[in-house]
């Protein structure tokens, strides 16, 4: 591992009863990367996730992380509602290591400073993702990783979220590890992309991986070109894909008109 | 002043009521009542070996509350939930304890005192061992606050922040352990989760941050402690039902106001 690697991961291997989630997962985040994990449901993205904050031990292989790294963690969502009494300003403060000032120029960024009073059980899915965000980046994180953070966010909450995170790795120097469904979307705002299936399939530049035929076997796009202009699912099956399964999704008629 | 029985009752009321502030905030953010009720319950073999082996009844109860605080956080997450593994543990624990003490020869044993507790029996000496454990919870608390918010909220982030997640729960079943040991003479068994709950949630629509709510618990089971103990006095009631009644009671008021005072901002 070289001093520029900030976490490694290999020769993962994850099953549950015989059920083999991940094998032969290899892969390693430098400083400043920006990386986004892609793949359908059931690939193993939040699994792999898991295993490198350590929640889960791996059944073989091992993960190595850089002496003494801290990791912003985003959740998808929390655990507690209204049980827990919980400010926006008390949660972004808690076990910080940023000081008050950073924690205000960040809430600020997202746009929170009106919200610091607001108990985070009554926020909007919205503005929830915008405080666990802020909350992973108050421990000074020398990576973040971000489990599914554009869920429930329309196309232009999605496009300021991914300019956010350029914004980030440019002030705090830290690395990214995202996840997604979408490459498109993502296309322009990571350095590489990991397409995963239970394997690493292929991984590399996002251009390169767009037309890698192991990404076309995985997510069966026909045609190139004005793509990028559409939100593109992918979680959905198309005929002419056999090798993989996919989660079916209902408005498939509709999103082919769109895209064909 | 300490040889009067009423003092050493709220000399002892306080400690419970300084340690049950941020313990039951957790009991009822992490739903872990029936932890407490089925841990308190079991404590009851701990009153038995105590008897048997002529030992501190509060040392007794500590051993068997640890033993299934270790046992269910080493056991957990296999096929049975820990609630199952909880109901096996503590009942056995319980009944061992009914059938033991049946068989202890000679003084017949006042079951009742342990059940509901007796703050107004308690010694001097027993006051020093019952601020021991009151203290050790809530400096168990203190020091892994951070940590314990950060599991509540999800594990996956207190991994991520570098905290094992299963020895922030052993730290948290243990304080509970300690608690009951603590409280089993004042409040008895059978009470012991609602003093951990009651306050906790009359302070919960009083409270804005975590640690506001821990602290309003702990103030508001000290009134509770010095109401149920005078209530207890003018009405010859029981002291630890007193107690709880009067925690109870708190807790309908405080929804109440609370409830105007939303009804105002709107």
């Amino acid at each position: 591992m070289n001093s520029e690697t900030l976490i490694k991961a290999s020769g993962i291997f994850v099953q549950y009863e015989d059920n083999v989630v991940l094998h032969n997962i290899d892969f390693s985040i430098g400083q400043r990367e920006i990386v986004t994990l892609l793949g359908p449901n059931g690939s193993g993205k939040t699994t792999l996730l898991r295993i490198l904050i350590g929640a889960i031990q791996p059944d073989k292989g091992q993960i190595t992380a850089q002496d003494g790294l801290r990791i912003g963690y985003v959740p998808q969502r929390l655990g507690v509602d209204q049980r827990m009494p919980m400010t926006v300003r008390r949660y972004v403060g808690l076990g910080a290591r940023c000081n008050k000032d950073e924690q205000m120029y960040w809430l600020q960024k997202v746009g929170l400073q009106d919200a610091l009073k607001q108990q985070v059980s009554a926020l909007s899915g919205g503005q929830l993702q915008r405080v666990l965000f802020v909350q992973a980046l108050m421990a000074d994180p020398h990576i973040l990783i971000l489990d599914e953070a554009t869920q429930g966010l329309d196309q232009q909450g999605e496009a300021s979220f991914y300019k956010l995170i350029a914004e980030v790795r440019d002030e705090q120097g830290c690395a990214v590890l995202m996840v997604s469904h979408d490459l498109h979307v993502v296309m322009s705002a990571s350095d590489r992309v990991i397409c995963l299936n239970g394997h690493v399939c292929c991984e590399g530049e996002p251009t390169i991986v767009s037309a890698a035929p192991e990404y076309r076997a995985l997510f069966g796009l026909g045609t190139e070109g004005a793509l990028a202009l559409y939100r593109h699912e992918h979680d959905h099956s198309h005929d002419h894909t056999n090798e993989h399964s996919h989660e079916p999704l209902q408005n498939h008629a509709k999103n082919q008109s769109n895209d064909h | 002043m300490l040889d009067d029985f009423l003092v050493r009752a709220f000399v002892a009321g306080l400690a419970l009521a300084v340690a049950v502030g941020p313990l039951g905030c957790f009991v009822v953010w992490r739903r872990m009542a029936y932890f407490g009720d089925a841990t308190a319950h079991a404590a009851l073999l701990g009153v038995a070996l105590s008897l048997a082996f002529s030992i501190s009844i509060i040392v007794g109860v500590l051993v068997v509350c640890m033993t299934i605080a270790i046992c269910l956080v080493r056991f957990q997450g296999g096929q049975y939930g820990v609630d199952t593994l909880l109901g096996v543990l503590a009942h056995l624990a319980l009944a061992a304890g009914l059938v033991a003490v049946s068989k202890i020869s000679g003084t017949s044993v006042d079951l009742h005192a342990y059940l509901f507790g007796d703050i107004l029996a308690i010694a001097k000496s027993e006051l020093v061992l019952i601020w021991v454990g009151a203290l050790v919870t809530l400096f168990l608390l203190v020091w892994r606050w951070v940590p314990l918010l950060t599991l509540t909220l999800s594990p996956d982030l207190a991994s991520a922040k570098g905290f094992s997640v299963q020895r922030e729960q052993l730290v948290l079943m243990l304080s509970l352990a300690v608690l009951i040991a603590v409280a089993i003479k004042i409040v008895g068994a059978l009470l012991i989760t609602a003093m951990l709950i009651i306050p906790a949630a009359a302070a919960r629509p009083l409270a804005f941050t975590p640690e506001i709510m821990a602290l309003v618990a702990s103030l508001l089971a000290i009134v509770a402690v010095a109401g149920g103990l005078g209530l207890s006095m003018l009405a010859d009631t029981p002291s630890g039902p007193s107690i709880v009644v009067v925690a109870g009671l708190i807790f309908l008021l405080t929804n109440i106001v609370a409830g105007r005072g939303r009804r105002k901002v709107r």
